[in-house]
């Protein structure tokens, strides 16, 4: 077999033109003495150029999703909006009964609807559980003053005096950032801070019943990041699974360990995960791993009276989110889930390492 | 400069990738295609799509390096878009008989097969990848479409060296080979 990895990269070192004229001589003689040999090359030159063509078209795809993102927010390219056609004039005369029955019909259900997940959460908010959202209390207000300060001296930007912690983390490159809803309605003022500096951001979408909601970053100083390590599992994860959290209970990054202990969150959510891992007040909307660097969810909560009990949103909840995001708003419609982990097979510590980044520690007042 | 020179520019940088020239022809002719959807029983959201594709189609052609522009490149796009979205009404049942004409148009049915076959080569290839499954994704990623070096993806995926990298790289592209080709063969 070594010989045939050889004779690939021999291959490919022709098509792309890398060989010395004696080289390149010598390997002609050979394809041309050589049916099989040639055979080999046409296949794989042919493979070769389809994955070259297929890798400058991504590329250029991402390109003109970012130019209509630019152009998006420069208003060139319009939002959708009704456009009085004729034809949708005439349907609508038509319809208008119809439609007007099944509005009031489906206003009453979803009111109806509203009332029961209103009294249930309520239900479930008197439980016994908290969730873990941090508030930064005096003692700590000294340290973030410090490191506040440390931040004045390389920018001009006014320093928020935030009240609350809690944790984000990007699921597409363009600064959208999943948190926990209970975050963002606690804050009139959003920012979210990683090693590479801190920016303002606005809430694009909540869904209080899955507790999750959507940052977008909205600072023109954050970079785009063209590929996110991670991904987001669009499946359910196996009872007993290694799980890993990132998050921030204190003013630094802090990992956590431990695994998935029940399919249900809190009072049989189907939603939600029962996991055993220590968080604390702060870890709220951080990410759940699991070995492969896989996003499994999202920490939501812990139980008030078990040691170690934490609930987390499952990652589903995440596609739900933003598919109807993309339909409120189409500036995002372009959001792409990671769906490829770059981080299987990676050490811990790597892992990590390449994941720290992404997590954002989220700040408000 | 002339107009032609400008266009020629225009085409070399979009065959490299180029942001600017990408904006610039967004920004030139955007609005007369959108224009032509709205008033075709499409919305904004299906301009978007098909204008994206219509750039795809000039990168094809810019990347091939034999296109010479016979039009201005504003009426080779309005006719790319053109030939696209009467395709696309065809598929959806909703082609409302006259398609209304805001500018001159010139013939793309050449390029539209073309672009019909890439297309379809593009989706084998997405399915192919899509199918050997991980880590092989992720390692032809990075060494075919991201272009990283053996040393690189060593590292990243925890390889003890290049040389392992390597043998694990040749085992994928076989697989992807295999994959790739019989849907190739398949679908003739």
């Amino acid at each position: 077999m070594m010989d045939e990895i050889l004779l690939l990269e021999a291959v490919e070192r022709y098509l792309k033109g890398e060989m010395t004229p004696q080289e390149k001589a010598f390997f002609e003689d050979l394809r041309k003495n050589n049916p099989e040999m040639d055979q080999l090359v046409v296949e794989h030159s042919f493979l070769y150029n389809e994955l070259d063509r297929h890798s400058g078209i991504k590329a250029f795809k991402h390109s003109l999703y970012e130019v209509e993102n630019k152009l998006a927010e420069e208003g060139l390219i319009s939002k959708p909006q009704l456009t009085g056609k004729a034809k949708v004039v005439y349907l609508w005369k038509k319809y208008k009964r119809n439609i007007a029955v099944a509005a009031s019909i489906a206003g009453l259900v979803s009111l109806f609807t509203t009332a029961l997940v209103v009294s249930y959460n309520n239900k479930v908010g008197n439980n016994n559980i908290t969730e873990l959202i941090g508030e930064i209390k005096k003692t700590n207000t000294k340290v973030d003053k410090i490191l506040d300060n440390a931040h004045n001296n390389t920018s001009t930007r006014p320093i928020p005096a935030a009240e609350f912690r809690a944790t984000g983390f990007l699921v597409d490159g363009n600064g959208y950032i999943v948190t926990n809803a209970h975050v963002v309605n606690r804050m009139r003022n959003i920012y979210v801070q990683s090693n590479k500096g801190i920016y303002s951001a606005v809430a694009v979408h909540t869904d209080p019943a899955a507790d999750l909601a959507i940052l977008k970053i909205t600072d023109t100083s954050f970079k785009s990041i063209s590929t996110l390590p991670y991904s987001i599992r669009k499946n359910n994860s196996d009872l007993g699974e290694q799980i890993f959290t990132l998050g921030y209970p204190r003013n630094e990054i802090v990992y956590g360990e431990g695994y998935l202990s029940a399919k249900s969150g809190n009072d049989g959510d189907s939603t939600a995960y029962q996991l055993s891992v220590s968080a604390n007040p702060g870890n709220s909307g951080g990410p759940v791993l699991n070995k492969n660097g896989e996003v499994i969810g999202i920490i939501t909560s812990k139980n008030a009276t078990a040691d170690g009990v934490v609930y987390a949103a499952k990652s589903k909840n995440i596609f739900k989110l933003i598919d109807e995001l993309k339909k409120s708003d189409t500036a995002s419609s372009n959001i792409k889930i990671p769906s490829s982990s770059a981080l299987r097979g990676l050490e811990r510590t790597q892992q990590v390492k390449k994941m720290e980044d992404y997590v954002f520690m989220v700040l408000g007042n | 400069m002339s107009n032609l020179e400008q266009e020629k520019l225009l085409l070399d940088g979009l065959a490299l990738n180029d942001r600017q020239a990408i904006e610039t022809i967004y920004r030139d002719n955007y609005a007369v295609v959108q224009a032509f959807v709205l008033n075709n029983s499409g919305n904004a959201d299906e301009a978007r799509d098909l204008f994206q594709e219509a750039m795809i189609v000039l990168y094809e052609k810019a990347v091939s390096g034999s296109f010479e522009l016979h039009s201005q490149l504003k009426t080779y796009l309005y006719s790319v878009c053109r030939r696209l979205w009467l395709k696309r009404l065809q598929q959806m049942n909703r082609y409302a008989g006259q398609v209304e004409m805001l500018e001159d148009t010139v013939p793309v049915e050449e390029e539209m097969e073309m672009h019909e076959k890439r297309n379809n080569d593009f989706v084998l290839m997405e399915n192919a990848m899509a199918k050997i499954g991980e880590p092989c994704k992720s390692l032809l990623d990075a060494y075919y479409i991201q272009h990283k070096n053996m040393q690189e993806i060593a590292a990243d995926f925890g390889y003890t060296n290049a040389d392992n990298a390597k043998t694990q790289k040749y085992k994928c592209l076989m697989r992807l080979k295999k994959l790739f080709f019989a849907q190739y063969k398949n679908g003739l």
